[in-house]
């Protein structure tokens, strides 16, 4: 797949203004069991990806997804800023060491979500975006090729946020509460879900 | 002057960050360089990586740089932050895993002796051993 640039434009404007729509329900979700500064940290780096939008869009992917990451990186001000930094930066790596899309589609955004769990010493299971990520990489992995691939993204993010509800933070500020962070969505597993919806969206339209 | 270990304090809060740079100066002294940053992109309750990334060029020593963090994200941007500095720089900066009062009085005072950067964040790092 050799995106053309206003396809690559349309998904990080997607991405980045469903980011914003939704701030308010990811603030809400961090005041439940983190430091309430999820949206609006979110919404802080993705308006500063939609400033970049024309540069990005200019871009080689591998190089737009460097700067989504870098960013996010220098905007975000919160844990989420280099975990979603790395994740772009390292897939954008993945592109530039001779990946190819949509042959190597599972194993760059693999080489993404592996740059999340490094970042924050964190595995599937302790209430975060991983939860949503590997989710994803698994169906990225056994569904590849099928042509109803988009849709059993967009399912398998949403399944996997609704798991989010029961487990018990391990990981970051929301590990703080111990048990008292059971019943309450992940805010992080939530943003994923949204960046993913809007790219599966796009993608969709466009087909 | 010898060099002496710098000592950079990342807290959410410019506040407290500034505050234990203060308590740091005045139980050791200026013989130790302290640079402290606080605070998100828009000034608000964060940390911030483009900060913390200046706050080391500024605490800078050629026998390495020690930093002391308050909560996870501070921990994170502090990561990114080393990760994000010049590879001959790189590993000459450690995040210490120290509460944050106390880490930087800790590590500013072994410092300030001429220790080395492990000697400063195994001090530190002490305290939270418990």
């Amino acid at each position: 797949m050799s995106l053309q640039p206003d396809t690559l434009k349309s998904l990080v404007r997607a991405a980045a203004e469903q980011v914003i729509a939704n701030a308010a329900e990811l603030t809400a979700l961090d005041q439940a069991i983190g430091d309430g500064d999820h949206g609006a940290n979110m919404k802080r780096g993705f308006e500063a990806v939609l400033g970049k939008l024309d540069a990005i869009g200019a871009q080689s992917l591998d190089e737009a997804l460097k700067t989504i990451g870098k960013t996010l990186v220098m905007t975000v001000g919160g844990a989420s800023g280099p975990l979603y930094g790395s994740f772009f930066m390292a897939a954008g790596d993945a592109l530039g060491r001779s990946k190819k899309l949509p042959d190597d589609l599972a194993e760059v955004f693999g080489s993404g979500v592996g740059a999340v769990s490094a970042r924050g010493r964190s595995q599937p299971g302790e209430k975060t975006m991983l939860d949503v990520l590997v989710p994803v990489l698994e169906t990225l992995k056994a569904e590849a090729g099928r042509p109803d691939l988009i849709e059993r993204v967009r399912s398998t993010a949403s399944e996997a946020v609704a798991r989010t509800v029961p487990m018990q933070a391990t990981k970051g500020r929301a590990s703080y509460l111990g048990a008292r962070s059971i019943g309450h969505v992940d805010p992080g597993a939530r943003s994923s879900c949204v960046l993913l919806h809007a790219v599966c969206n796009t993608l969709e339209a466009r087909q | 002057m010898n060099d002496t270990v710098g000592i950079v304090i990342v807290s959410h809060s410019k506040d407290i960050a500034k505050g234990t740079a203060d308590m740091v100066r005045q139980m050791v002294g200026s013989e130790v360089r302290v640079a402290f940053c606080g605070g998100n992109p828009d000034g608000q309750l964060g940390t911030n990586v483009a900060l913390i990334i200046d706050a080391i060029n500024d605490a800078w020593s050629p026998k390495g740089v020690a930093v002391l963090v308050d909560l996870g994200g501070a921990e994170t941007n502090s990561e990114m932050a080393v990760e994000m500095l010049p590879p001959d720089r790189r590993d000459l900066v450690v995040v210490c895993n120290a509460p944050i009062v106390e880490g930087a009085v800790m590590a500013a005072t072994e410092a300030a002796g001429g220790s080395s950067l492990e000697q400063v964040r195994a001090v530190a790092e002490e305290l939270s051993a418990g």
